[in-house]
């Protein structure tokens, strides 16, 4: 199937992304507005830099057809997994709040990029290609080795670096791409249940509850024997680790979990990240302190103003109402990918879409819940906001290919335009 | 993989549904901090950003009778620290001192404050001279978190002449905050410590100010002064005296810091206090924000004592100038009249009970009457004036007027005299066999003995002999006049007692020497024996003074003090004539200068 050198252009998809990445640059500006100066000030300069590289990439990736992305999936993903192995043998080092973990990639003092930020679209390429093999929806926990491997893997490897957070992004992905493939609610369950029963384990009567109601999923859903032992098993075994995991936990990351439930406890430690992004939200009220003039930014009680917690900064400066927009903006587009996921030609594509869906999903999630300590705090950047290049270039690559995907789908979405 | 367009439309709606949910989950939760909450929110955040940085109020000035300054504020700078903690507070003052000049004293000082009250801004020099402060405007971006304050400092111009009475202001102590904490006060500010000052305080103290500025995470100042509105503070009302400066500087001239003494001049009618000076004086000036231990050890080792107010907290037997009181109660009980002569004429000595007194004049007065008796000061006469009043009345007589009490000044230093209460006094100190009534009545008769007096009490009580037998507190603010009626004598006879003063400054008085030109003095000389010698083996004495004039209708009574001094009391007597000369000279020259 030859490239077309045109594609029908999703303006929907492209402009939603455009409007994020312009909003997402002057919170990025602003969040260099400081008093005294931050690593923050110059950061709009590189930010700008990188979207632009972002969006010729994501130009060049939309006229690439989507079967020579499907062909470049298996030889990409392998590359993906070589460099996270790199940086388990020495060339990683860490940076912003996980400055603990090795997440970069770093050769000769130069920090080259992240390669997890790829992974995370490699893993969405390859997840697509396996399940995409599959006539029918799989039915048992065995037909799943393959998506397990192929999310595992990477996952694990990011785990080794000491980055718990973007750990949770892959579960995220894989999770989403399971129930569009098909797979039935109930075995998707049965699936997360040992991490359920790992969480749930500190308290042993949250954990019996638990128990119980997986007991009587087993019986309904009548898995075969041997999964359905293997889940009961694997509960009880993580309800059994989980309090020594917990012992066994580093203690930033044990800190981390604690003062998620109650941050008053360490004000000036760990809970203050989360302490000062609450005030800084909460202070903007409808409208905000005004663009550039959030006092909680401006004078540094916001750590981490230009990356994790950057949409504290949309929060103080412009009120509900700025909230309100960055989070329709993302709702338009995430309804935008699903329609392109309904809409793709083949189950590849309509994968891919998903899995790039539920990538950004996450993501918002995990990093605005942080900021009002709805989620536990990781090092979760938010997309199209958060200053950082290889994230923000994974973000447009995305585009593209969700440009490519939409343009070769049915039902003519975004209009005739050719370009 | 199921691809039916069915399940797929299906699956679609299902992740739609998924995404809304938890988006608008998310937009209630930030509805929630932002709407609903945001008042407490944005009370975190003005909290985290400004600190409340108090501006001092200048103190009231205060004033003498012509509303000339004795104490007014000039413009003085103070630094200070906000620091987050002790450890960031000694590491930016150990970096300070690359800068500006700490003592070890100045840096245990501020560290001591520090932990006293985190939340006021750590001062670290109170009074900055401007070389520091422009040192450390030059390095202000070095020290972010440094506050430069303008604060009014606290100047006496006349320094010593004013040290006996205005005293001082210095940092509030722990005992003090603790006494005056419900009164608003706080850690780190100004109090008075001494004097007027400490008197007043509550009067004269203005209200703090407040002044907001922006900080950052790191405490680094921001914005200075716009951050919020400031409460601008406010100065205390003036605190207006009695005081006449021009007098009180001639004393202190006059004196020179030569020698101990201590002068005090009244107002006889309404006990204004024109002037009150102990010698050698202390510059208050020095005293303000805590005084250099060089300067108070000086202060301290000089054997004329100088820290010891000699007006108000020394008390000496009053000698001779006692003999007027013996007199009054004498008179009072008609035991005498003016010209009553005693049983015995002076040769010199009297004896009783064993002994030999002597008068202080060896070759004798003769016979005199009380007038001359009291001109030459006769000993004799006073001892049989003794014997005719009893213990018993001398003690209640002496309590009438006023000797056992405080005069009442409005001076915290003022001490007590002590004078017997009643008989039952001696008992306990000497023991009912230790002591006898009739060599305690001719010591009291004489001003000597039981009997220790201010220099300000005989002040009050040759007030009320200058005047109508009214004694008036003694008053450094002015107001009105409080007095009591304590010599119960006719007008003439009062006269009288001051006609026989004159005698004492006259021609045959024991302070003939002290008379000045054009000024009818009238007063009494004392000289009490300290039993103290001298390296010449040559006795020491209080040597007293208590003088009014114009006689006939006294402007002011003047009573000087000169303790351990070989010379006696008509010395003292130059001392005080020479007070009295220069304020009436400047009385006619004021009321020629306002009526031509």
């Amino acid at each position: 199937m030859a490239a077309s050198r045109r594609i029908n252009v999703d303006l929907a998809l492209v402009a939603a992304a455009l409007i994020l990445t312009v909003f997402g640059l002057a919170i990025v500006f602003s969040a260099g507005q400081t008093d005294f100066r931050t690593p923050a000030t110059g950061a709009w300069k590189a930010q700008l830099a990188w979207a632009g590289v972002g969006i010729v990439a994501a130009f060049g990736v939309s006229r690439a057809s989507v079967r020579l992305i499907e062909w470049l999936t298996v030889p990409v993903y392998v590359l993906t997994l070589l460099l996270l192995a790199a940086l388990l043998v020495g060339l990683g080092s860490g940076a912003g709040t996980a400055t603990s973990t090795s997440g970069w990639l770093t050769i000769a003092g130069h920090r080259l990029g992240q390669p997890a930020e790829l992974a995370k679209l490699t893993v969405v390429l390859m997840l697509a290609r396996v399940l995409a093999q599959n006539r029918t929806a799989p039915k048992s926990m065995l037909e799943l080795w393959k998506p397990l491997l192929v999310a595992g893997a990477p996952l694990l490897l990011i785990m080794a670096q000491g980055d718990l957070g973007t750990s949770i992004v892959f579960v995220g992905i894989f999770f989403a791409m399971l129930f569009w493939a098909g797979v039935p609610w109930q075995l998707l369950i049965l699936l997360a249940s040992p991490v359920v029963s790992l969480i749930l384990g500190f308290d042993s009567r949250i954990w019996g509850a638990w128990f119980l109601l997986l007991l009587a999923l087993v019986l309904w859903y009548k898995p075969y024997l041997g999964e359905g032992l293997f889940v009961v098993a694997a509960n009880v075994m993580m309800g059994i680790v989980g309090p020594i995991l917990w012992e066994h936990m580093k203690p930033y990351r044990q800190n981390r979990l604690r003062v998620f439930l109650d941050p008053s406890i360490d004000a000036r430690g760990s809970g203050y990240h989360v302490i000062q992004s609450q005030i800084a939200i909460g202070s903007g009220g409808w409208f905000g302190r005004g663009y550039l003039n959030g006092p909680q930014k401006r004078l540094a009680f916001l750590p981490e103003q230009y990356t994790d917690f950057i949409f504290a900064v949309v929060g103080e400066e412009l009120g509900f109402i700025g909230v309100m927009i960055a989070i329709a903006l993302f709702l338009f587009l995430f309804l935008r990918v699903i329609r392109i996921s309904e809409r793709a030609n083949d189950s590849f594509s309509s994968l891919v879409a998903f899995g790039l869906l539920a990538s950004w999903f996450t993501h918002v999630l995990e990093n605005v819940g942080m900021t009002l300590n709805l989620m536990p705090i990781t090092g979760i950047p938010l997309p199209f906001f958060s200053y950082g290049g290889s994230f923000m270039l994974a973000c447009w690559l995305a585009i593209g290919i969700l440009a490519r995907i939409s343009s070769e789908g049915r039902g003519g979405v975004g209009g005739p335009l050719k370009v | 993989m199921s691809f039916h367009p069915n399940d797929i439309v299906r699956r679609g709606r299902a992740a739609s549904v998924i995404v809304c949910g938890v988006l608008v989950f998310l937009l209630s939760a930030f509805f929630r901090a932002q709407v609903l909450k945001n008042q407490q929110y944005v009370l975190q955040s003005e909290e985290n950003r400004l600190r409340q940085i108090p501006t001092a109020a200048p103190r009231g000035a205060i004033l003498d009778r012509n509303n000339k300054p004795i104490a007014e504020n000039v413009v003085g700078y103070s630094v200070a620290l906000l620091a987050q903690s002790e450890d960031t507070l000694r590491a930016t003052l150990t970096r300070l001192r690359g800068t500006i000049q700490l003592s070890n004293k100045q840096f245990e000082d501020a560290v001591r404050r520090f932990r006293r009250d985190r939340t006021r801004p750590t001062v670290i020099v109170q009074d900055a001279s401007f070389d520091v402060v422009s040192v450390l405007e030059e390095h202000r971006m070095e020290f972010p978190s440094l506050i430069i304050q303008s604060a009014p400092k606290r100047i006496y111009p006349d320094g010593q002449a004013v040290g006996a009475f205005v005293g001082y202001i210095s940092e509030i102590s722990e005992g003090e905050l603790a006494n005056l904490s419900s009164a608003g006060y706080k850690a780190g500010q100004l109090v008075g410590k001494q004097g007027l000052e400490k008197q007043y305080e509550k009067e004269l103290r203005g209200r703090e100010g407040v002044q907001f500025v922006e900080v950052d995470a790191r405490n680094r100042i921001v914005l200075n002064g716009r951050a919020r509105q400031d409460v601008t503070p406010q100065e205390g009302p003036p605190l207006y005296t009695n005081i006449d400066l021009d007098l009180q500087e001639f004393i202190h001239t006059m004196f020179a810091d030569t020698i101990a003494a201590a002068a005090v001049a009244m107002v006889p009618q309404t006990g204004e206090v024109l002037a009150l000076y102990s010698s050698p004086a202390i510059d208050p000036n020095r005293f303000v924000g805590g005084v250099p231990a060089s300067y108070y050890d000086s202060l301290n080792n000089d054997p004329r004592t100088p820290l010891y107010n000699k007006a108000l907290q020394a008390t000496q037997p009053p000698g001779s100038t006692f003999k007027l009181a013996t007199a009054v109660m004498a008179l009072q009980d008609s035991l005498i009249d003016f010209n009553t002569h005693m049983p015995q004429a002076c040769n010199g000595y009297y004896y009783f009970g064993n002994r030999t007194w002597h008068c202080w004049q060896k070759s004798g007065h003769g016979n005199l009457a009380l007038a001359g008796a009291i001109a030459q000061s006769c000993d004799v006469y006073f001892y049989q004036l003794g014997q005719r009043l009893t213990l018993s009345r001398l003690i209640a007589g002496g309590i009438e007027l006023g000797f056992d009490k405080r005069s009442g000044i409005d001076l915290p230093e003022e001490n007590r005299p002590h004078y017997p209460t009643s008989i039952e006094y001696f008992n306990q100190k000497y023991g009912p066999r230790g002591w006898t009534a009739g060599s305690t009545e001719l010591n009291l008769a004489i001003g000597q003995g039981e009997n220790s007096q201010t220099v300000v009490n005989m002040a009050r009580f040759y007030s009320a002999l200058a005047t109508d037998g009214n004694a008036p507190t003694p008053m450094i603010k002015r107001g009105a006049p409080k007095k009591s009626h304590t010599i119960h004598l006719a007008p003439e006879q009062l006269a009288e007692l001051r006609k026989a003063m004159m005698g004492v400054v006259a021609a045959g008085g024991t302070a003939a020497g002290a008379a000045i030109k054009g000024v009818q003095v009238a007063g009494k000389t004392g000289t009490a024996q300290t039993m103290r010698f001298d390296k010449n083996g040559k006795p020491l004495y209080w040597a007293w003074f208590a003088g009014m004039a114009p006689a006939e209708d006294p402007k002011i009574v003047v009573v000087v003090m000169v303790p351990n001094v070989t010379f006696e009391g008509s010395t003292s007597a130059r001392f005080a004539t020479q007070i009295i000369q220069h304020y009436l000279h400047a009385q006619i020259a004021n009321t020629i200068e306002n009526t031509g």
